[in-house]
C-alpha cells in the first residue's frame, strides 16, 4: 500500500531524513517510535505533501502511485490522511463545515455526488458520539478554543468521517488523559480493516497497549534503524533508545 | 432668489464664455456657479436649495483635496467632469451583451445574476422591463400605509422641503471635507427616507429596487431620518460589479437618529475595480456619517467593500444622545491593484455612550489597504465605552495592510479597548485544509469567510449570502 524507498529529505539545506525505507501493507498497523527530533513528524509531513521539505532522493508510492507527483489535496482524496501532532485553529469556520467540504471533495474525486444533508448529519452525529464529543463541537470553529485533548479527538473524528485508506497519526496520544486515550484508541481501532492501514507515531508504549501494532520501527537520525513486532515497543519502554543506537552503529 | 435672477446668473456666466444651453439636457464639462444654477433649475428646486449649493461651492473653492490618505492616484481634473447629464442615449450604449467585457459577464454568471439584469448592469441599452416593477409598487403601498417616506432626494426637495431643509447638511456640514463640499454643490441623485415616530419600517429598504433601471449617480446624496422610537434597515448597493463611465464618485450619506431610534445601514459595494492594470476603475470618495441625536438611539454601519480602484471612506457616528450606541462592522477586500483607505470615527459626546468597531481587511494581489479609526471621547461623555477590533489578513506577499488607530480621550471614566492583528493567510491553515482534501481556492475562501464571520453575521440574511459569493469571486486566482 505504502512504499517509501531510500527517502532523503532536507529542510532549509539541513538533512533530516537520510535514506528511510518503510513498507506498509493493507490491514497493518505500524508504529514509529524514536527520540525527539529524529524526523518522525517530518516523515508524515512529507508523505502528506507539506511545503518546505525537499526530497533530494528516493520515492514514495501509495497504491502504486507516485505520491511526490500529487498535490496535497489529491493525496488526501486518494485516501492518505494525516492526523496532526498540533491541530490548527481556523477561526470562524465551523467544524461541521470543514468536515462536509472535506468529505464532498473526496466523494467528488471518486465520482460520487455530494452527500445528502440528512445522511451527512446522521453520519457526523454518530461519529461524534463514538468519540464522546458533544454535538456542540460540530458547530464550533475548527479547533478554536479546544483543549489539547479535544483537538486530538477532533482529528480522529475527521478520520472516522473521511475513512482514509492510510491514516497517519502523529502523536495522537500526547496530551490525552487516560479516559480520552481509551476513546481515541477505540476510534482508531474502529478504522482497522483488511483494506486499510494505520501509521502511528508515538513516544509511549501506553498507546500501543490499546492499539496493537503489527510492526514497530525505531527512527533515529533520519533512518529506521530497527524494526520488530510489538515486543520491540516494550523493550524500548524498558531500555530507552541507546542500545538500539549502539546496535545499529555496530 | 427669483427664477429670473437665476436665469440671469446662468446667462451672465454664459457671457463670460461659458457655453450653457438651458434647453439642453447636458452641460459641457466644467464647474462654476452657472452650472450649479443649471442643475438646480433642471431639478426644479426651490431657491434656498440653490443658495445652499452655491454656498457649498464657494467653500469648496477654498479647499484642497485631502492628501493624508494612504492612497496614490493622479490628480483629478474637476473641470473635465460633466456635472449634469441626462442618461446616455440608447444608441451610445453597448447594443448587446456581445459588446461588453467578457470578464465582467463571467463575474455576473458566477454571482448568479439573472440574465435580464446582467444587461442593465453592464450598461447595455435595453428596454428595461423588470419583473420588479410590480413588486416595487406593492412595496410603495406598504410603506405609504406605514407613513414611511422613501423617495429620491430630488423628489424630497420638491415634496417635503421642510423636512429636507431641517436635516440636510446637519450631519455632514457642507464644509466638512473637500468631497462633501463638492457633493453639496452638485449632487443630483440619492435617496431620502423618513420614518415617523414609533414606526418600525415594515421592510428592509433597498436602493436596488428603487433605481433598478436608472443609472446610479456620480454625486449621490442620501438622507435618512428616524424619528423618536422609529426603526429602519437600509441596504445600499448590490453585489454585481457595476460599471460606470464616471470615474469619480463622491457620495454623501447622512443619518439622523432621534430618541430611541435605530438605523441599520448596510452596504455591499462592488464598483468596477478596473482591468488588471487598474484602468477604468472607479474612484470612490464617500462621506458617511450618522448622528445619534436622541438619547438611547443607535446607528449601525455594516459594509462589505470589494470594488473600486480607489476607496476612501469612513462611516462615522456622532454619539450625542445619552447612552446612544454606534457600531461599525466592515469587511474590505482588495485584490489586483486596488487601493483602499477606510475606517470609522466614533465621536462620544453624550454620557454613557458606547461604540463597537469590528474592521476586517483582506489584501491580496498587489493591492494596498489601510484602516484608519478615530475614537474620540469628549469631556462630557462620562462612562463612555469603545471596543475596537481590527484584523488584517494578507494573501500573498505583494500586498500591504496598514492600521492607523487614533484615540483622543478627554474623560478618565471612559473605557477604550483596542485589539489589532495582522496575519498572513497562514500556510499551516491552508495545509490543514488541503490535507483534508479541500482544494486550495476553496480552502482560501473558507478561511477568509471564517475571518469575516463577525461582520457577515451583522448583514441582513440575503445580503450575507451574496457577500460570501462576492468575496470568493473577488479573491479568485489570488493564490497559487
Ligand atoms: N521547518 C523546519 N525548519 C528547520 N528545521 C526543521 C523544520 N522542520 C523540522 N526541522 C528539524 O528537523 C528535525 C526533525 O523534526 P521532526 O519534527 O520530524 O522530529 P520528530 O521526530 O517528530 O520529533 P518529536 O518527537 O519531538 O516530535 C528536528 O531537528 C527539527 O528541528
Ligand atoms: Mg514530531
Amino acid at each position: 500500500m505504502l512504499e517509501v524507498k531510500d527517502l532523503h529529505v532536507t529542510v532549509e539545506d539541513k538533512a533530516i531524513l537520510k535514506g528511510l525505507n518503510l513498507t506498509v501493507q493493507p490491514g497493518e498497523v505500524h508504529a514509529i517510535m524514536g527520540p525527539n527530533g529524529a524526523g518522525k513528524s517530518t516523515l508524515s509531513a512529507v508523505i502528506a505533501g507539506k511545503d518546505g521539505y525537499e526530497v533530494t532522493q528516493g520515492s514514495i508510492l501509495f497504491e502504486g502511485q507516485d505520491v511526490l507527483e500529487m498535490e496535497i489535496e489529491e493525496r488526501a482524496r486518494a485516501g492518505l490522511l494525516l492526523g496532526f501532532q498540533y491541530p490548527i485553529e481556523i477561526p470562524g469556520v465551523k467544524n461541521i463545515y470543514l468536515l462536509k467540504a472535506a468529505l464532498n471533495a473526496a466523494r467528488e474525486a471518486r465520482g460520487e455526488g455530494e452527500i445528502p444533508a440528512p445522511e451527512f448529519m446522521k453520519l457526523v452525529r454518530e461519529k461524534s458520539a463514538e468519540m464522546q464529543m458533544d454535538p456542540s463541537f460540530l458547530q464550533r470553529a475548527v479547533n478554536e478554543g479546544f483543549s489539547g485533548g479535544e483537538k486530538k479527538r477532533n482529528e480522529i473524528l475527521q478520520m472516522l468521517v473521511l475513512q482514509p485508506k492510510l491514516a497517519m497519526l502523529d502523536e495522537i496520544d500526547s496530551g490525552l488523559d487516560i479516559d480520552a486515550m481509551k476513546v481515541v484508541a477505540k476510534g482508531v481501532n474502529s478504522l482497522r480493516s483488511a483494506d486499510r492501514a494505520i501509521l502511528l507515531v508515538t513516544h509511549y508504549q501506553r498507546l500501543l497497549n490499546h492499539i496493537e501494532p503489527d510492526r514497530v520501527h525505531v527512527l533515529v537520525d533520519g533512518r529506521i534503524v530497527k524494526s520488530g513486532d510489538k515486543s520491540l515497543a516494550l523493550e524500548l519502554e524498558a531500555r530507552g533508545y541507546d542500545w538500539v543506537l549502539e546496535e545499529s552503529v555496530a | 432668489m427669483a427664477s429670473e435672477e437665476m436665469e440671469q446668473l446662468v446667462r451672465r456666466e454664459y457671457k463670460q464664455g461659458f457655453v450653457t444651453d438651458i434647453e439642453s439636457e447636458t452641460v459641457p464639462p466644467g464647474l462654476d456657479e452657472s452650472v450649479i444654477a443649471f442643475i438646480s433649475q433642471k431639478k426644479g428646486e426651490p431657491e434656498w436649495m440653490l443658495e445652499w449649493r452655491l454656498e457649498a461651492y464657494r467653500q469648496w473653492l477654498k479647499m484642497t483635496p485631502p492628501s493624508w490618505a494612504h492612497l496614490d492616484y493622479p490628480p483629478i481634473d474637476y473641470q473635465a467632469i460633466s456635472y449634469f447629464s441626462a442618461p446616455k442615449k440608447p444608441e451610445d450604449r453597448p447594443q448587446s451583451l456581445d459588446e461588453v467585457d467578457p470578464k465582467l459577464l463571467e463575474t455576473y454568471e458566477k454571482l448568479g445574476i439573472p440574465l435580464h439584469e446582467r444587461a442593465a448592469l453592464a450598461g447595455v441599452a435595453v428596454d428595461a422591463v423588470f419583473d420588479s416593477v410590480s413588486v416595487t409598487t406593492t412595496f410603495k403601498e406598504k410603506l405609504f400605509e406605514a407613513g414611511v417616506i422613501f423617495c429620491s432626494i430630488s423628489e424630497a426637495i420638491r415634496d417635503y422641503p421642510e423636512l429636507v431643509r431641517q436635516y440636510l447638511g446637519t450631519v455632514v456640514p457642507r464644509s466638512d471635507n473637500y468631497f462633501a463640499a463638492l457633493n453639496s454643490a452638485v449632487f443630483t441623485d440619492g435617496s431620502f427616507v423618513y420614518v415617523p415616530e414609533g414606526v418600525t419600517c415594515p421592510m428592509e429598504l433597498s436602493t436596488y429596487f428603487r433605481i433598478n433601471a436608472a443609472n446610479t449617480g456620480q454625486f449621490e446624496r442620501t438622507l435618512i431620518v428616524c424619528d423618536n422610537k422609529a426603526q429602519v434597515s437600509y441596504l445600499e448597493g448590490c453585489t454585481a460589479p457595476q460599471r460606470d463611465e464616471n470615474q469619480l464618485h463622491a457620495a454623501v450619506v447622512e443619518l439622523v437618529a432621534l430618541e430611541d431610534a435605530y438605523i441599520k445601514y448596510s452596504t455591499v459595494q462592488n464598483w468596477y475595480p478596473g482591468d488588471e492594470e487598474g484602468k477604468g476603475g472607479i474612484y470612490n470618495f464617500v462621506t458617511k456619517r450618522g448622528d445619534c441625536r436622541g438619547d438611547r438611539s443607535r446607528i449601525s454601519w455594516t459594509q462589505v467593500e470589494t470594488g473600486s480602484a480607489i476607496t476612501w471612506k469612513y462611516p462615522s457616528c456622532m454619539l450625542r444622545g445619552k447612552e446612544s450606541i454606534g457600531e461599525f462592522y466592515s469587511v474590505a477586500v482588495t485584490n489586483g491593484r486596488q487601493q483602499a483607505d477606510t475606517g470609522t470615527k466614533m465621536i462620544h459626546i453624550g454620557e454613557g455612550t458606547r461604540s463597537t468597531i469590528v474592521a476586517k481587511g483582506i489584501a491580496a494581489g498587489r493591492s494596498d489597504q489601510s484602516y484608519r479609526g478615530l475614537v474620540k471621547i469628549g469631556p462630557r461623555a462620562k462612562g463612555a465605552r469603545n471596543y475596537t477590533q481590527c484584523d488584517s489578513l494578507l494573501i500573498g506577499d505583494q500586498c500591504g495592510a496598514h492600521t492607523f488607530p487614533y484615540q483622543e480621550i478627554g474623560n478618565s471614566s471612559a473605557t477604550v479597548e483596542h485589539e489589532a492583528t495582522t496575519s498572513k493567510i497562514a500556510d499551516d491553515q491552508l495545509f490543514y485544509c488541503r490535507a483534508r482534501g479541500i482544494d486550495e481556492e476553496d480552502a482560501v475562501s473558507m478561511i477568509v469567510n471564517g475571518f469575516c464571520k463577525d461582520v457577515f453575521q451583522e448583514l441582513p440574511m440575503e445580503f450575507a449570502v451574496e457577500a460570501e459569493a462576492l468575496l470568493n469571486v473577488t479573491l479568485e486566482g489570488s493564490v497559487g
